[in-house]
């Protein structure tokens, strides 16, 4: 469905942060990518949305296609017109917006009425919670229902494939639990997901496949399940001590912060 | 108490022609981040043509046409200038609508010559009593048209798709993009709307008691500027309320400037500008302008 081949993007024509990525998402599945701060996630996400040039990015050469077609040079509206929409980091909802507004905001690319109702409909079956905030404005819900606006917003829109960045970004265990069902949920009804995410936990949970980003460049790859269980996985992003830990159902050992690994984000 | 209701429905009625104006900067900033210096030529644009085009069109089609021709240059000065300098600063492009605004100001105002354009408005120059107040019929039909356009416009930006599609662009554009709107549409659309209100304001503005279309009528235009700025630069109801007291300020110190006289004559003429900085000095971001709501 989306296919990413050796892709380069640099940023104010200096600062290479994505250096031949290619990678893969197949029709009805959920790819997670997995990576720290400056791994380049971000990047990548802005490239298939086509958000670079407002960060004054540029694709330097690699492909990006959907389907059959090539997304270089399109800008957002029309990657979202295509069934491509991005939940941005740190969710961005339109806190001056009513709950309503926002999720109405989401599906401005469409104009079929019936399609927009029926969107809706699923948006308030999946998050039972915006229908009753439906007319407060967003800056006032918690972080968690924020984060599930955000997810509905772009679900207003329909989308074949949604692209999530961070959705467990800076809220409660338990709430990334319910984020992590809802992906599930959102792809089993027929919603193709790329997630990205530096919550291992949550995103090998979900995904199918699974990318690991490191400065850049696709580290490891593979089935989520089996990647869940390779050392450097275990050591880096899920803050287990491989080697002792092997595969087992244990309780996780937290290792204390050093190094490269991410203790904070262990749950 | 006569001369006090007096001034108060006339400094309304200004305040109104006013709103009008500044209401159309609030859009354009909030959908482009421009602060747009080129509404008073816009409006003289739109007082000329109507004049120009009133003996031949007679007078109704000339300010349809007027007024489409102010929309259509608001049009052109977005798609061929401020679209393509996008993520430019904000004071360059504030620099920009100024170096447009005198170009096309110094062009309106050779065509005009040393002439004072006469505007055939139907209803006259005579002048209405409610009671014992007198108000010119123009500023009467003015205050009704705009009081309309203004609802018109609230309205449309509180329910219709424009109106959500513009408000969540202003809040956060690249997020508004990645929602599939596109800011282009929106912000084109903003200025053709300003175009519009300008026109109509001009249309007002140059009746009774003003003496026609003349290079004045743009200084009297950019005291909507302080209207804009003192409601708060972001905010449409701000634009409403400091059109209405930019007008009334103007009414009154004029109306009463023979006890004003120890301030000096023409008093009436800097007011606007003396109360914005007034507002300002004690709400920086103008009476409406935003205070970030979030919770923390």
């Amino acid at each position: 469905m989306l296919s990413i081949d050796d892709l380069h993007v640099t940023y104010g024509g200096a600062v290479q942060a994505v250096r031949g990525v290619s990678m893969a998402v197949p029709d009805g599945e959920v790819v997670a990518v997995l990576g720290s701060n400056g791994a380049g996630k971000s990047t990548l996400l802005r490239a298939i949305s086509g958000t670079l040039r407002l960060h004054r990015g540029r694709i330097d050469s690699g492909s990006i296609r959907f389907g059959a077609t090539d997304l270089a040079g399109r800008d957002p509206a029309q990657t979202v017109r295509m069934g491509l929409v991005q939940v941005p980091e740190g969710r961005r909802i339109f806190g001056r917006l009513t709950v309503e507004e926002n999720l109405r905001a989401g599906g401005m690319a469409s104009r079929d009425k019936a399609a927009k109702a029926r969107a809706q409909d699923r948006v308030y079956d999946l998050f039972p919670v915006l229908r009753e905030r439906s007319s407060q404005r967003g800056a006032l819900l918690s972080g968690g229902e924020q984060q599930m606006l955000a997810i509905g917003r772009a679900l207003m829109a329909s989308p074949k494939l949604l692209l999530l960045d961070e959705p467990s970004l800076g809220l409660a265990p338990r709430i990334i639990g319910q984020i992590g069902q809802v992906i599930a949920e959102i792809n089993r009804q027929g919603t193709s997901v790329l997630l990205v995410e530096q919550n291992a936990t949550m995103a090998l949970g979900v995904a199918h496949l699974a990318y690991v980003l490191d400065v850049g460049e696709v580290s490891l790859s593979g089935e989520a399940r089996e990647l869940a269980r390779t050392d450097e996985v275990q050591r880096l992003y899920l803050g287990h001590d491989g080697h002792e830990n092997d595969g087992g159902d244990g309780a996780p050992r937290r290792r204390a912060a050093s190094g490269r690994t991410l203790s904070r984000w262990v749950q | 108490m006569t001369q006090f209701l007096s001034l108060l429905l006339n400094g309304i009625s200004l305040g109104a022609i006013y709103a009008l104006i500044a209401l159309g900067f609030v859009v354009i900033f909030k959908a482009s981040e421009v602060v747009s210096f080129t509404h008073g030529s816009l409006l003289l644009l739109g007082a000329y043509s109507i004049a120009r085009l009133s003996e031949p069109l007679g007078f109704y089609l000339a300010v349809v046409v007027g007024v489409a021709i102010t929309a259509f240059a608001a049009f052109l000065i977005e798609r061929l200038i401020i679209n393509r300098l996008r993520g430019a600063p904000v004071i360059s492009l504030a620099i920009v609508t100024i170096g447009v605004d005198i170009i096309l100001l110094t062009e309106l105002i050779r065509r005009i010559g040393s002439d004072i354009l006469n505007v055939p408005h139907p209803w006259g120059g005579g002048s209405v009593r409610i009671g014992d107040v007198g108000i010119s019929e123009n500023r009467l039909i003015a205050t009704l048209v705009a009081g309309v356009l203004i609802a018109l416009f609230f309205l449309a930006f509180k329910f219709s798709n424009w109106g959500v599609a513009m408000r969540a662009s202003a809040e956060d554009g690249e997020t508004a993009a990645l929602m599939g709107i596109r800011l282009g549409r929106v912000s084109v659309l903003a200025w053709v709307i300003a175009g519009v209100l300008a026109g109509v304001a001009a249309l007002f503005l140059v009746g009774s008691p003003t003496p026609g279309v003349s290079p004045t009528a743009y200084s009297v235009a950019l005291r909507a500027f302080p209207a804009a700025i003192l409601g708060g630069l972001d905010s449409t109801g701000g634009a409403l309320v400091g059109g209405l007291l930019i007008g009334l300020a103007e009414s009154f110190a004029a109306g009463y400037q023979d006890q004003l006289l120890f301030l000096g004559r023409g008093f009436g003429d800097v007011v606007p500008y003396i109360v914005m900085i007034a507002v300002l000095l004690f709400r920086p971001s103008g009476l409406f302008g935003t205070r970030e709501l979030t919770r923390v």
